[in-house]
């Protein structure tokens, strides 16, 4: 019988499921995305630096040193010190931990409720999704900063404010890329065959369909984390996001930008530089995680 | 023999803008323990509706259930709150989906998808049902079950889907199993083992099976009881052997004169039924068929005939029925 029949692939298939060495895979897909990997690379350096700040500089970030201010760049001030007299690339290392602390928390907690709520969404369809589409449109009429900025002003500045303010505006983006996605997935019969063998609700939304929309959340949360630390070092900037004398990115650029642009112009460029490279390697990142993804743009 | 599932009057309607869609317009059918019956119809005749309507998985909006009852085991399905009904369906009454490639969850393995049945309704261990699960998979005739446990479904032919499909089905040993075109993707030679498989099952572990199908094949070797429905509405209910040798409603018959035969001398051209199935959200007061129909008389117009016995547990709703035979032994 066709036991035998379907059993005879079986050899066939054994051969092209090898799993290649992960070294093999890493080098294969820096050569089919060089700008991907040189995203990785920033993102990596990034992850170090936060991860071993203590370490790499002998310096302490916070800590005053008056005779020291506004030092150029010099073998022992590799980026010059600020108007406080602290090295610059030691507030660089460390603010590379508060911009990826509210980046990483900012695009997991915000991209993960949102794609509970837009599978949820799509999932119930009907009125609940009407509505709850519109309040998401709600959210979405205002830009990013403008939300995070009614938010800051709301509850106050500080790194957990901060995260929160950010964290509100992208759940709607999150929840209506994710629901598009999960309105195809509910059309497909396993999720009526989920319901036919007596699922909850909660366990068809969590475990059934939340796992096959994986492609556009992991996607979007590389490019959120690129947005929330620019968010978070905009709010910085302006005033109204994490304070001194918490190493950050954006509030070094708001110390130095106006006063000592033509003085100590190094007060300001550091921290710039760091701001686009660790959006741009993020952006970078994310897009080629998206091409990668994407069974539709991959090359074959 | 007991009856398991007895549908009376189910209606079932869906309100969309285009008008009322009748899917099920007042279907009576019974399935004794034990018994398999099939419903027999083409495609948009409502006899996945009426089986989706038993299980209460008609998405509102924009379907549901008007009228009538279901009576199941001594329960009002339609009366069961949510809870009670999400415990009975898997566990009492389960169902095979038509499409196997999709009927199961990508992203989990066989495993997985096999022990979450029983973990839902029966309070076991993972490990229990893990052992279960590998019983499940043997007794669906796979081979090398425990590698397959821990393989993902597109791993697996469509006709081994299917077989796993029946074991998430018959895991709960349910008293119902309704399967809703259960062959229709599949490879011929895989079909009738599918069937085979799912009768045998059925008969060891008692359970009844409503067969969905536009198949006629699949009814005359498989049904102990036919309903063929036609635009919403049962039209003839029979044994099988009643409805294969006596069909006594003009749609019957051009439904089996329509199939080719094997066993029989061969014809020149198969004899396909005219016209289309009528529209769902204009149907009038008279006869659905009446279009389409070779024997239809003014008096058909005016109301739709109710199911008449022609012989014991044969019903047909068809004022001609007594004309149709005189005929059709003239045209022979």
């Amino acid at each position: 019988m066709a036991v035998i029949s379907e059993s005879l692939a079986e050899g066939e298939y054994e051969e092209l499921v090898q799993t290649k060495p992960w070294l093999e895979v890493t080098v294969g897909l820096t050569r089919q995305y060089p700008l991907g990997a040189f995203g990785g690379v920033i993102v990596v350096v990034m992850i170090f630096m936060a991860v071993f700040a203590d370490v790499l500089t002998p310096y302490d970030p916070e800590e005053n040193a008056f005779e020291f201010m506004l030092t150029a760049p010099n073998l022992e001030y590799w980026m010059g010190t600020d108007q406080f007299g602290r090295d610059i690339l030691t507030r660089l290392i460390y603010g590379s931990r508060t911009a990826l602390f509210v980046g990483f928390s900012c695009a997991f907690i915000g991209a993960i409720v949102g794609l509970v709520l837009g599978v949820a969404s799509a999932y119930f369809g009907g009125r609940f999704d009407l509505i709850f589409q519109r309040v998401m449109d709600v959210f979405m009429a205002f830009p990013l900063i403008i939300t995070a900025m009614a938010i800051v002003s709301i509850f106050g500045t500080g790194t957990q404010n901060v995260i929160i303010a950010i964290t509100i505006p992208f759940i709607p983006r999150c929840a209506r890329v994710v629901r598009s996605s999960a309105l195809a997935i509910r059309e497909i019969p396993y999720v009526d065959a989920a319901r036919a063998l007596g699922y909850t609700h909660t366990r068809i939304i969590l475990r059934h369909m939340t796992p096959n929309v994986m492609a556009p959340f992991l996607i979007m949360i590389s490019a959120f984390v690129g947005q929330a630390i620019l968010l978070e070092a905009s709010l910085s900037y302006l005033g109204l996001g994490v304070q001194e004398p918490t190493p950050a990115w954006g509030l070094m650029l708001q110390g130095g930008a106006e006063e000592y642009a033509e003085s100590a112009p190094w007060v300001a460029i550091w921290p710039g530089v760091a701001i686009s490279l660790a959006v741009f390697g993020f952006n970078l990142f994310g897009d080629a995680l998206r091409d990668a993804l994407d069974p539709k743009l991959r090359s074959l | 023999m007991a009856t398991l599932l007895k549908i009376e009057n189910l209606k079932t309607q869906f309100f969309t803008s285009a008008g009322t869609v009748k899917a099920v317009d007042g279907i009576t059918y019974s399935v004794e323990e034990g018994e398999t019956v099939a419903i027999v119809g083409e495609s948009g005749c409502g006899k996945s509706v009426s089986a989706l309507s038993i299980l209460r998985l008609i998405p509102w909006p924009p379907g549901k259930i008007v009228e009538g009852s279901i009576h199941f085991d001594g329960k009002d399905l339609l009366s069961l709150d949510e809870e009670a009904m999400r415990n009975l369906r898997g566990k009492d009454i389960s169902m095979v989906f038509q499409e196997p490639m999709t009927s199961l969850n990508p992203v989990l393995t066989i495993r997985e998808q096999l022990t979450e049945t029983l973990i839902t309704h029966f309070p076991i261990s993972e490990e229990e049902a893990s052992k279960k699960a590998l019983k499940l998979l043997e007794m669906v005739g796979i081979s090398d079950p425990d590698r397959r446990l821990e393989q993902y479904p597109h791993h697996l032919s469509g006709g081994m889907r299917q077989r796993v499909m029946i074991a998430m089905a018959l895991s709960c040993e349910p008293k119902l199993i309704i399967a809703d075109e259960p062959t229709t993707a599949l490879d011929v030679t895989i079909q009738a083992q599918i069937l085979e498989l799912m009768k045998d099952l059925t008969k060891r572990l008692g359970a009844s099976l409503i067969i969905i199908t536009h198949n006629l094949g699949v009814v005359a070797r498989y049904a102990d009881r036919v309903n063929v429905m036609y635009a919403g509405k049962i039209i003839e209910t029979g044994t099988a052997l009643d409805i294969y040798h006596n069909p006594s409603h003009p749609y019957t018959l051009a439904l089996l004169k329509s199939v080719p035969r094997m066993d029989l001398p061969r014809q020149d051209k198969l004899d396909p039924i005219e016209g289309q199935p009528p529209d769902l959200t204009r149907l009038d007061d008279g006869c659905s068929f009446r279009p389409r129909c070779r024997f239809a008389q003014d008096g058909c117009a005016h109301s739709f005939p109710d199911l008449e016995a022609v012989s014991e547990g044969h019903f047909v709703a068809c004022f001609e029925k007594d004309n149709l035979k005189e005929q059709e032994k003239v045209a022979s």
